[in-house]
């Protein structure tokens, strides 16, 4: 079954039954020997993975106490601010961006000497749902290279699944961290806007964006979860986390806990998802709890709403890229006009530039009202939905994806299909809900599958621990042979 | 046929706090280029604006200063345009939610110009150009503006000055600016048409453009109302556009037509969160208002009786008010505080910013003591204006300048027998008087000044020495 790993390796600094730095070494010579095959970093930072491990090392050997996260090594996905190291968002008008601050997450984990190992792989801008955007090509599947490791936050989901990191922070928008831990056969929790600090996060839709956790387990994602939820006051949205320590009651019982299932999140999905689907919600029954069914009719507005919202603020954030200040510029040019012309369109990929001109499309005047004012009312028709359906239960059971992981170069093929694969992760964010996914099964070809467990606001706790439940009941988890075996 | 002038204004002001709307970084003008910069104002990937709480208290003390209604609930949007002094592609700003609605100045003629609203919004940077080269300097970045955006209700040259110096003199009394026209702190853009004297509809309108100085933009107004007039008059039409005044040759040129205007594509700016104003804020920043200049004024001619003129003068400067109200109390005559101000203290501070600062040597206390000597009789005026000059000079106190004897008046025995010795050692003067020269008195009253060391009082010393030679 999948245990804590955090928690296994924390014990084993403590007793110094492995250094810190023997820890470290082991990590990044796996990123040296398997990130060819997986893609999953685009910057490795080993240096200063190694002089923070003689930091815990030095510690250790003092006799002091250390924190659970202190000397673990982790990786952050590459919209991350990390001050002096390259910030590229997968973009090549990032390509060579070092930011001169530190994302709040970041500043958080580095006081509590967590090791980075390096930057990982991204869909451009979090723009896409199989990482293969990105400009330096995309993550792989470590259940199987020829399977992308989903999108946006792959090179996370890569690297935890593929164990060349014991966990990794990535962002969802859209879905971005839920879908590829889904993918990969791993844990990924989306918290509820606000209960994160967005502050350093590259914005692709600001009111859609958080940072969340993609571990190998439930408890590990409660543990980093716990540290990073905490209130910024550099963000104005930022409310941390409400409540005490989600590993607090991360173990309860959940006898009598009413776990809903909506009819519209089942339409389309394919029989083996549905199936372990069905499988989950028998286990849950075992556990005690109680299955309810319900319509959620205003899901079929989700995708409209998220592509219109969404792509408008990104056409509005984006804007700042014109090689003035810092990132790419392009060579030539004969005036300032004409310098920023081309360097966005030298240096911003395919998809980006389409959801910036859809984005621009839809916040034009004389087709604001008819797009982007009709999206934002039909968000709050989907706010109250979910706010109705938590009248009658407490956590929602739905799939993470319609489907497995893609093939590689299967998105980039059919891009209309794969938007319509976020159909399931989209309305979490339209609603500001938190939502973790969880691996529930293995299709015929070995690929995994992940169910989702959607809770209300500031609800982590009672995600979690239905989480945790199911993880422990289930024991469904099966690691890859790539990376470091603990 | 006649035409009148139909004129808005769009005035930014740049608030006196002392930090930036979204960071914490300084407001101070100047500086070297790019050095009052953060990661948040120079909008690097990934920061996010935390609005600025003065910033919301100076807007909504403008709107309360200027008659406006303040919204309960607000909110900003972004602004969409791509200009490199712009770092995030937009300006944060407000749309359909302004702080302040529905406000108005009131002219001396006793027109009022409506205000549709004050918003609150960021500043952008400033392009520099040199040897070929443009610079950007992101120092102004991210300093917090008001939006003052009137109805077209201005008709005269003279309306639109006094309307801006109004405005001027509205925020620096209630300290939310230095509204320093020169240095950018106030600008003014204004929409200008014309039309046929007695028509109600409005002309086509034109908008110049940034504006920083009084004179520029009477002498801009005049010119651009001349050119729509006469392009009326010989039967073309009003072009609507965005003009560029040029102080230079005192003309206005096209910067963009209609169909070139911006879509700024306004969305709420979700980086930020809903600004509320609860009631009891409003009043609690309300409570805080010093007392108007145009209540000031009203106040100084009716209840203190000074003539309209001084008063003015005397409103102009907040510090001056403060300063005058301070010197009276407790005095007999408040005109005798005013003269002293407006005659003898003013010939200290001659410029806009010497009044402004009105740094003199005289404190109010100190020009209140010299009052109060004169109204207890102790002193006669004339002295009391030496006395003045040299607190000018010095910075003293009156009683460190006037002795003892200067302040024990003078009593009737002592002005009777310098009356006396007056006219016994003045035959000449005397002979004259009587041969109908009425002059010669004045010397005669001379000696007896110059022999009391001005303690005597003229008048009576005049009827005393008139009593003895008649």
């Amino acid at each position: 079954m999948s245990e804590s790993k955090i928690a296994k390796l924390h014990e084993m600094l403590v007793s110094k039954e492995i250094s810190c730095k023997e820890l470290t070494k082991q990590y990044i010579d796996a990123i040296e020997k398997d990130n060819e095959a997986l893609n999953a970093y685009v910057t490795a930072t080993p240096e200063t993975a190694l002089e923070t491990a003689g930091k815990v090392d030095e510690k250790i050997a003092k006799g002091e106490n250390i924190g659970l996260l202190e000397g673990i090594p982790m990786t952050l996905k590459d919209n991350i601010s990390t001050d002096g190291i390259k910030t590229t968002c997968c973009s090549k008008i990032l390509e060579d961006y070092v930011p001169i601050y530190d994302a709040t997450v970041w500043n958080i984990l580095k006081n509590q000497n967590a090791v980075l190992l390096g930057k990982t792989n991204m869909d451009e801008f979090a723009m896409g749902s199989s990482c293969e955007t990105s400009y330096f090509g995309g993550a792989k599947n470590p259940h199987n290279v020829n399977h992308v490791a989903g999108g946006s936050s792959g090179g996370v989901a890569s690297a935890v699944g593929g164990n060349l990191a014991v966990y990794g922070l990535g962002s969802d928008t859209g879905g971005s961290i839920r879908q590829p831990a889904s993918f990969c056969g791993i844990v990924g929790l989306k918290p509820t806007y606000g209960a994160v600090s967005r502050y350093g996060l590259i914005a692709y839709a600001s009111s859609f964006d958080q940072i969340g956790p993609i571990t190998t387990s439930v408890e590990d994602t409660a543990i980093v979860f716990d540290a990073v939820s905490q209130y910024d006051e550099k963000d104005s949205t930022s409310q941390g986390r409400k409540g005490e320590p989600v590993t607090a009651t991360l173990k309860n019982d959940i006898k009598g806990m009413k776990i809903g299932i909506a009819r519209e999140y089942l339409d389309g999905v394919r029989d083996d998802v549905k199936e372990a689907i069905d499988k989950a919600a028998a286990v849950y029954q075992s556990l005690g709890a109680e299955i309810v069914y319900f319509d959620l009719p205003a899901l079929k507005y989700a995708l409209p709403v998220y592509y219109i919202l969404a792509c408008a603020e990104a056409s509005s954030n984006l804007g700042r890229y014109d090689g003035i200040r810092y990132g790419y510029k392009a060579d030539s040019y004969f005036d300032v006009n004409d310098m920023i012309k081309k360097t966005r369109s030298n240096g911003f990929g395919d998809e980006v530039k389409k959801r910036i001109l859809l984005g621009t499309y839809v916040l034009s005047s004389g087709y604001y009202d008819a797009y982007y004012k009709k999206a934002q009312n039909l968000r709050g028709t989907i706010v109250n939905a979910f706010q109705n359906a938590f009248n009658v239960c407490d956590v929602i059971l739905a799939p993470t994806v319609p489907m497995t992981a893609f093939e590689n170069g299967h998105a980039v093929s059919d891009p209309i299909e794969t938007y319509l694969t976020d159909i399931c992760t989209v309305p979490v964010n339209i609603a500001g809900l938190p939502g973790v996914s969880v691996p529930c099964g293995y299709n015929s070809k070995g690929m995994p599958i992940g169910m989702q467990l959607i809770g209300n606001t500031f609800g982590e706790a009672k995600i979690l621990n239905a989480a945790w439940q199911y993880e422990n009941a289930a024991d469904i988890f099966k690691p890859t042979d790539f990376g470091v075996q603990l | 046929m006649k035409y009148e002038m139909v004129a808005g204004f769009e005035t930014h002001v740049e608030l006196a706090t002392n930090t930036k709307i979204f960071c914490s970084c300084t407001t101070q003008f100047g500086g070297e280029p790019n050095t009052h910069c953060c990661p948040v104002c120079i909008g690097l990937p990934g920061t996010l604006p935390k609005l600025n709480k003065k910033v919301v208290e100076y807007a909504i003390k403008a709107g309360l200063a200027t008659n406006c209604e303040i919204a309960e609930i607000s909110k900003m949007d972004r602004k969409n345009y791509c200009y490199p002094d712009l770092p995030k592609a937009y300006q944060i700003s407000q749309f359909d939610m302004p702080l302040c609605e529905h406000g108005y100045v009131e002219l001396s003629n006793g027109r009022k110009i409506r205000l549709t609203r004050i918003h609150i919004e960021e500043d952008a940077g400033k392009l520099v150009h040199s040897r070929g080269n443009t610079l950007v300097d992101y120092n102004r970045g991210g300093v917090p503006l008001i939006e003052i955006v009137s109805e077209p209700d201005i008709r005269t040259i003279d309306e639109a000055r006094e309307y801006v110096e109004k405005l001027q003199l509205i925020m620096r009394y209630i300290g939310v600016s230095d509204c320093k026209m020169q240095e950018g702190s106030m600008r003014c853009d204004v929409n200008i048409s014309v039309r046929p004297v007695g028509s109600e509809t409005l002309g086509t309108r034109t908008e110049i453009k940034n504006m920083n100085s009084i004179n520029f933009i009477a002498k801009a107004m005049e010119y651009e109302f001349n050119r729509q007039v006469d392009l009326i008059e010989s039967g073309e039409k009003v072009v609507q556009e965005t003009l560029r005044y040029d102080d230079v040759t005192n003309t206005t040129s096209s910067m963009r037509g209609k169909e070139d205007a911006n879509d700024y594509r306004y969305f709420r700016d979700p980086d930020l969160v809903t600004i509320n104003v609860p009631r009891e804020r409003v009043e609690e920043i309300k409570a805080t208002l010093p007392e108007l200049p145009a209540a000031k004024l009203k106040r100084y001619v009716e209840e203190l009786g000074l003539p309209e003129a001084d008063a003015q003068l005397l409103t102009k400067y907040r510090r001056i008010a403060e300063y005058y109200e301070e010197a009276i109390q407790g005095t007999k005559n408040p005109k005798t505080a005013a003269n002293f101000i407006i005659g003898q203290i003013f010939r200290h501070v001659e410029n806009e910013a010497e009044k402004e600062a009105f740094n003199i040597n005289v404190s109010a206390e100190n020009l209140n003591a010299l009052i109060k000597l004169i109204d207890s009789g102790k002193i006669r005026m004339n002295l009391a204006k030496s006395t003045l000059d040299k607190m000018l000079e010095t910075g003293k106190k009156p009683s460190e300048l006037l002795s003892e004897s200067d302040m024990a008046g003078l009593d009737e025995n002592t002005l009777n027998d310098l009356c006396r010795q007056a006219v016994k050692s003045n035959p000449n003067a005397v002979n004259d008087y009587k041969n109908g020269k009425e002059k010669a008195i004045k010397s005669l009253v001379g000696f007896v000044m110059k022999n009391s060391r001005g303690k005597a009082d003229a008048l009576t010393a005049e009827s005393k020495i008139k009593e003895l030679i008649k």
